[in-house]
């Protein structure tokens, strides 16, 4: 863990003496993380590599061995992959836009200095972020059922006389997946609250000199300076939609119900793992859902270049 | 997306300065509050309290399900608020009361007496020893009278069909070993990538970003498998021993906190011949209490409300599972009970809700600091 001290300064001459002691400490307190990396995170994401080029699985009927690519021509024509490929596409689409929106615009409402009691307002839309995501499932779970539900009361009160079957509807379930998701808002909610408080309020003061109403002054001061934060929201928001999977299990069993529109892929691939015990193939799975995320991370890293302020940078 | 270049924002920037009414590093200020504004004030509030009655509205049908009782919730065209029928005690017999109304034209409170499908006889609860009254017509198009009756007894069930104290021990017990392995880790981790130079920290630091954006899968079948072989799967291990490594959230929170306290007494503290763990404890920490806190509440909250990991190692074993475990193998028992469900759910979320109302204020601090960007 520690790199030698004699070897290195020379290609580092800022690293000598009391430095390197100093440097040494340094590896020494990062140390738990180290190996923690190397043992939970590097280790084992080789090893699921080299587990896709072999047909390694939990009981091992036949022999261990190289298979080559084998696994990745059984991913080309699984179709089951696409399908379910496509289900976490198609929820990401709607849960994305309002998984990033949403809290943007309850914060933007419990930060507008005409709003009374923002303290408490702030307390109540934080407070089911900290119900456990189980108990979230089943308290929505009631309140979507279609004869029981208050949400198909207030549709039928607002005179919609054939509310959606929210849960029990294949196209249904995803905004239905999407409305339970929403006790989830407080992490972002609070993120984007601690960045409209770091905008610094001469910027409002000199939108108001220039005349600028309050749409104005959202879309060309506030938006373009909480960028990062929304930036830093979109790829958290990318990385964890396309890993869905844990509310659906929960609520229909990991059944795929209603329909097959709940077989996300990671569920799909998790029974790769533990119900088909077809390792080298989850192994598979897991490495394009990687690649799937590295490559939209990139872009959208990419794209940050485009639209996202950093103060920082302009001075 | 909105396209404003650094150059507009200069440009807005720039105009007060004219003024000469430009203070340095004036931030975390809300725009002024104006006189005369009330109107958009009450619209706005209004707007919060609607918007916050819907977002909380199921936790409410979630503990008026949880105090109905079995037949409530079974028949249709009950109240909304939990009820019984109230009933009139006739021949031994509890008969329900309906609002009947007569030939006569007057409305009156009758006992169901003998239900019939065309005709049906009712008895008048005034006057119980006269002659029952026959009334024709579906008595099921009638309206029952019902009185407020919460039914406390589904969480007294709920209590005995789960082991209820037993799952919020071993939640708990989780939560608290866990955040302790997190903070002793993390803290470490946090002051080394915080007040050292060494070759490769950029680098590492990166890494260790990078991690949060590793999706779980790629890492978790060899993981697994070790713990297996290790004969930790069905113990509590896989879920404590990693915390003790460090995670790449808490270690940046910590980071950047401890980022921002100056360096002059460290030194100060190491020209007294302080060491570096020394300064860590006596130096570093009681200036940073606040991410410390704020870090261990994160930890207890994510760690009580974990599903996926319990879900992988505790499975095998009951009497080791954690709470949210508990309530998703009690729904797969007793789904068609919906009272009993919201009772446990409610029963569930209950405790973290109340140490979240309780430390509400370490929570906004911490998220504070979750928002200073590098």
């Amino acid at each position: 863990m520690i790199a030698p001290g004699a070897a290195r300064p020379r290609s580092r001459p800022r690293f000598s003496g009391l430095a390197w002691r100093r440097a040494r400490w340094g590896y020494v307190f990062i140390a738990p993380w180290v190996i923690g990396f190397l043992a939970f995170t590097a280790f084992p994401m080789i090893a699921t590599l080299a587990f896709t080029f072999s047909n390694i699985n939990l009981n091992q009927a036949e022999p261990l061995q190289f298979v080559g690519l084998r696994n990745y021509q059984t991913l080309a024509s699984d179709q089951r992959t696409w399908d379910s490929l496509a289900v976490t596409l198609k929820f990401a689409v709607l849960a994305l836009p309002v998984g990033v929106c949403l809290p943007f615009v309850v914060a933007l409402l419990l930060h507008s200095r005409h709003l009374r009691g923002s303290g408490a307002f702030r307390v109540l839309f934080f407070l089911p972020y900290v119900v456990p995501f189980v108990a979230g499932v089943f308290v929505w779970q009631g309140m979507l059922s279609a004869d029981t539900g208050w949400v198909n009361g207030l549709l039928k009160f607002l005179g919609i006389s054939h509310p959606p079957d929210w849960l029990q509807d294949p196209t249904w379930i995803y905004p239905g997946l999407v409305i339970m998701g929403l006790w989830g808002i407080g992490g972002g909610m609070i993120i984007y609250l601690a960045g409209l408080k770091g905008i610094p309020s001469d910027l409002y003061e000199a939108a108001k000199i220039d005349g600028a109403g309050a749409f104005a002054t959202l879309r060309h001061i506030t938006i373009p300076m909480m960028s990062p934060v929304i930036f830093f929201t979109i790829v958290l928001g990318v990385v964890d939609v396309l890993q869905y999977f844990l509310v659906p299990l929960v609520l229909k069993n990991g059944t795929g119900e209603p329909g097959g529109s709940t077989n996300f892929f990671n569920l799909y691939l998790y029974q790769n793992f533990f119900t088909f015990q077809n390792m080298s193939y989850g192994a598979t799975l897991a490495w394009l859902l990687f690649a799937i995320s590295l490559v939209l991370t990139l872009l959208l890293f990419r794209s940050a270049r485009h639209w996202v302020y950093y103060a920082g940078e302009a001075r | 997306m909105a396209h404003v270049t650094a150059a507009d924002l200069e440009d807005l920037t720039a105009r007060p300065r004219l003024f000469g009414r430009r203070r340095a590093g004036t931030t975390g200020s809300r725009p002024p509050r104006e006189r005369g504004d009330r109107t958009r004030s009450f619209v706005l509030t209004l707007l919060a309290v609607v918007g916050l009655a819907l977002f909380l509205s199921p936790m409410l049908r979630s503990v008026v399900y949880a105090v109905k009782s079995t037949d409530q919730i079974t028949q249709a065209g009950t109240p909304l608020w939990p009820a019984d029928p109230v009933t009139f005690a006739y021949q031994g017999k509890e008969l329900p009361l309906l609002v009947v109304p007569l030939p006569d034209g007057t409305i009156r409170q009758l006992a169901l007496f003998e239900p019939g499908r065309k005709s049906s006889m009712f008895v008048d609860p005034a006057a119980p020893d006269a002659a029952p009254i026959a009334w024709q017509g579906s008595w099921r198009t009638l309206d029952q009278i019902w009185q407020f009756a919460p039914h406390w007894e589904n969480f007294a069930k709920v209590w005995d069909l789960i082991d209820y104290p037993r799952l919020l021990f071993n939640t708990l017990a989780i939560a608290v070993i866990s955040t302790i392995g997190t903070l002793l880790s993390c803290t470490l981790v946090a002051y080394g990538f915080a007040r050292f130079k060494f070759p490769g920290r950029n680098l590492l630091f990166t890494l260790l970003i990078a991690t949060i954006f590793l999706p779980t899968a790629v890492t978790i079948i060899p993981t697994y498998t070790i713990f297996q072989k290790l004969g930790w799967v069905g113990t509590w291990l896989p879920l404590l021993i990693p915390t003790f490594f460090a995670n790449a959230y808490d270690v940046f929170l910590m980071r950047q906190y401890f980022m921002t306290i100056p360096t002059e007494m460290d030194e100060a503290a190491a020209i007294d011949g302080a060491g570096p763990f020394r300064t860590l404890i006596s130096v570093i920490l009681p200036q940073a209490w606040p991410v410390v806190i704020a870090v261990a509440i994160f930890h207890l909250v994510y760690a009580w409300n974990d599903f996926f990991g319990p879900l992988i190692y505790l499975s095998s074993d009951p009497d080791i599972q954690t709470i949210a475990l508990g309530l998703q193998r009690f729904n797969g028992v007793h789904y068609r009970d919906p009272g009993l469900i919201q009772a446990g759910t409610l029963m569930t979320l209950i405790i973290p809700v109340i140490a979240f109302l309780f430390t509400q204020r370490f929570f906004t601090r911490g998220i504070v600091i979750t928002g200073v960007e590098k």
